[in-house]
């Protein structure tokens, strides 16, 4: 009893001992204590205090990670596979770290949605908006920067890409690749050059500019529930946001603090468990680029990227790589000065809601496509896939020549057979209900339609045998393509009165 | 007596000029250290074109009507750079002296490109580029053809001029 009571005598004389030089108490006391509206002691309102927390997990996660990384070209990969296998809990941090930066890509974009939805945007928080579209673009370039650190196939590739899109740049094009590369070719230089970007520049921007959007957010209050109907006015809104405080106000801490917290931990713990249960991504192979038996991937904030970049017609990529980026980020910007007034609730603004949807759907949908990549050539299926036993089945010596043609010709790197190959090009299964012989013959010789022309690279033979199996590859019961000349036959015939399913009359002879 | 002690009180004219002097002195040291900076930071833009010949092997290496990989190391490399500092190429012999020496990026957006000798294309594994043999462009998203290296025999030997990233602004 005595003991308590002289410990808690201690404290409280070391407390004033600190409280009188640092100030530290007085300072945070009326932060922890400023009034807010009760109606945003919700939990729509922890996001941001959640990507907050993952930050400075990835601070935290992030140094432990340089105490062994070597940031150069050729001990990168090495340190890599040292931390994964040899370093306590190295994996283990690899892994935190990895999907900590995933987390807070996904947080910091549920946080983004939910304040604009609400309207936070709005006078006369136009500027946080502004600093958190800094803190989104700073988060994404140290996803990117983070992911050329990994010193793997994909990042040296992926560097490749990036290098590509900035060459693209007119007039300064050269110079932009040299110095995103720091030098004329991506090798040591470049490593250095990402990883100051990564561990200095861009964190040290991130600090400074979170501690303005805290600021910004404290000293205008944290924006209120929106009501539909209660319209933002430049003149009654600070009088309003008073009143209701006074109203209707609780304390920062413990009222709303406490829904932060348990969020801040909920997100934290899936971290954890997501790190614990799936480890760390990579290195994905030596980054040699004479090993050129690989496929490029990026992670999966670009992924719909990635697919953009392969489903835009040729003609309009340049124009949207240099002007989509510039014009999305302005965009994103202009939005406060674009609606910064008026209806704050997503219950009456449609075509903000609409918006939101619109771009949700099209970047995961790009992003899904990422996934399945049906546009990249299937480079092992023409030797490690085999073909459909009933495409080969009871077929004469010619045709079994022509599926042979398919296999070595590399045919089913863009053509699937029996679901299996690549989507660049249509399925082969049925190829012959659509395409006459004559057709299937052009189209092997001179290609089109995005397909390379083989004329070159066939014998005669080859293409004889090759479109005699393409011709077998129909359902059973369907009728093959026919020649257009038939078709105006097959109407005469119909006017006859004939009509009906005469499938099989019609089928041109064959052989 | 008592006024000697208060502290001494500047003139204005002299005020103005102790601020207008730190203010100025401030601007000069930003200027200093900003300019090396500056250069520093970009100076990889001012060595352009600084493109070498490079040795890539005997002619013996590359059987006419073929299309080979060849790797050298690139002119400019430092001691750290381990496998980054090595390049890869396609060598087609087209016959005799004639050669066409591709870069291994695609020229979309810069991914290696594979030959397969059987179809006679190199296609890309990222976003399905494809080229025909001699470099042009077959289908897929490249909006040209293979970027190709000026090449010179001397002595048996097959050069290329090389030394950076090909791209569709800056040579190979």
């Amino acid at each position: 009893m005595r003991a308590g009571v002289a410990l808690r005598s201690l404290f409280q004389s070391v407390d004033r001992w600190l409280e009188e030089r640092a100030g530290l108490g007085a300072a945070i006391g009326p932060v922890l204590a400023h009034r807010v509206p009760r109606s945003t002691a919700s939990w729509w309102y922890v996001f941001g205090s959640a990507t907050l927390a993952l930050f400075v997990l990835q601070i935290a996660t992030g140094i432990c990670l340089a105490l062994v990384y070597v940031p150069s070209a050729d001990g990168a990969y090495q340190s890599l596979v040292y931390l994964n296998y040899h370093a306590p809990f190295g994996w283990y941090l690899r892994a935190l770290h990895f999907w900590g930066s995933n987390g807070m890509v996904a947080v910091m974009t549920l946080h983004m949605i939910q304040v604009f939805l609400f309207g936070a945007h709005k006078y006369p928080r136009e500027m946080t908006w502004v600093v958190g579209v800094v803190l989104f673009i700073c988060t994404l370039g140290m996803a990117f920067t983070g992911q050329i650190l990994r010193w793997d196939q994909d990042a040296y590739w992926g560097l490749g890409i990036g290098a590509s899109i900035a060459a693209r740049s007119p007039v300064i094009g050269e110079q932009a690749v040299h110095i995103l590369l720091g030098g004329p070719i991506i090798a040591a230089r470049t490593l250095s050059r990402f990883f100051a970007v990564h561990v200095f520049a861009i964190p040290g921007l991130l600090i400074a500019m979170t501690g303005l959007h805290l600021w910004l957010v404290l000293r205008l209050g944290i924006n209120e529930w929106p009501m539909p109907g209660r319209l933002v006015d430049r003149e009654t809104y600070h009088r309003r946001y008073e009143e209701e405080i006074e109203k209707d106000g609780v304390s920062f801490f413990p009222h709303a603090a406490r829904k932060d917290m348990v969020g801040m931990g909920v997100v934290i713990l899936i971290v954890l468990v997501c790190a614990a249960l799936f480890g760390p991504h990579g290195p994905r192979g030596f980054p040699d680029p004479t090993l050129i038996d690989t496929a490029p991937k990026p992670d999966f904030y670009f992924l719909a990227l990635y697919s953009l970049f392969a489903l835009l017609p040729p003609w309009t990529e340049t124009v949207l790589m240099l002007l989509g980026p510039p014009l999305a980020i302005g965009l994103l910007f202009l939005v406060p000065f674009i609606a910064g007034t008026g209806e704050k609730s997503w219950k009456r603004r449609p075509v903000a809601v609409l918006g939101v949807i619109l771009i949700v759907l099209v970047v995961t949908t790009l992003a899904g496509l990422g996934v399945i990549v049906p546009w990249s050539p299937h480079m092992e299926a023409w030797s490690a896939v085999p073909t459909p036993v009933a495409y080969v089945k009871g077929r004469s010596p010619l045709e079994l020549q022509g599926a042979l043609v398919v296999q070595n010709k590399q045919c089913r790197t863009c053509h699937a057979l029996g679901g299996e190959g690549g989507e660049r090009g249509p399925a082969l299964d049925g190829v012959a209900t659509r395409l006459t012989r004559d057709q299937l013959i052009r189209q092997v010789l001179q290609g089109g339609g995005n397909m390379p022309a083989y004329g070159k690279n066939l014998s005669p033979a080859e293409v004889n045998a090759l479109v005699a199996f393409l011709d077998t590859l129909r359902p059973k019961g369907q009728v093959p393509a026919r020649p257009a000349v038939n078709l105006e036959q097959d109407r005469g015939d119909r006017g006859a009165g004939s009509g009906g399913s005469g499938a099989g009359r019609l089928d041109p002879p064959r052989r | 007596m008592c006024a000697d002690h208060s502290p001494p009180t500047a003139s204005p004219s002299r005020r103005g000029f102790l601020f207008k002097l730190g203010l100025a002195l401030n601007v000069i040291g930003a200027t200093l250290v900003g300019i090396p900076v500056i250069g520093y930071i970009f100076g990889p833009a001012r060595r352009l074109g600084g493109r070498t010949w490079i040795e890539l092997g005997a002619l013996s290496r590359f059987p006419e009507g073929e299309t080979r990989l060849a790797i050298y190391e690139n002119p400019g490399s430092v001691p750290w750079d381990g496998a980054t500092a090595k390049v890869a190429c396609w060598v087609r012999r087209v016959k005799g002296d004639e050669f066409q020496v591709f870069a291994i990026n695609c020229a979309h957006l810069g991914c290696p490109v594979r030959w397969f000798p059987q179809s006679r294309l190199f296609m890309c594994p990222c976003h399905g580029g494809v080229y025909y043999e001699d470099g042009s462009r077959a289908s897929g998203p490249p909006p040209r053809g293979l970027f190709q290296y000026e090449y010179e025999i001397r002595n048996g030997q097959l050069w290329v001029r090389g030394g950076q990233l090909p791209t569709l602004s800056g040579p190979v």
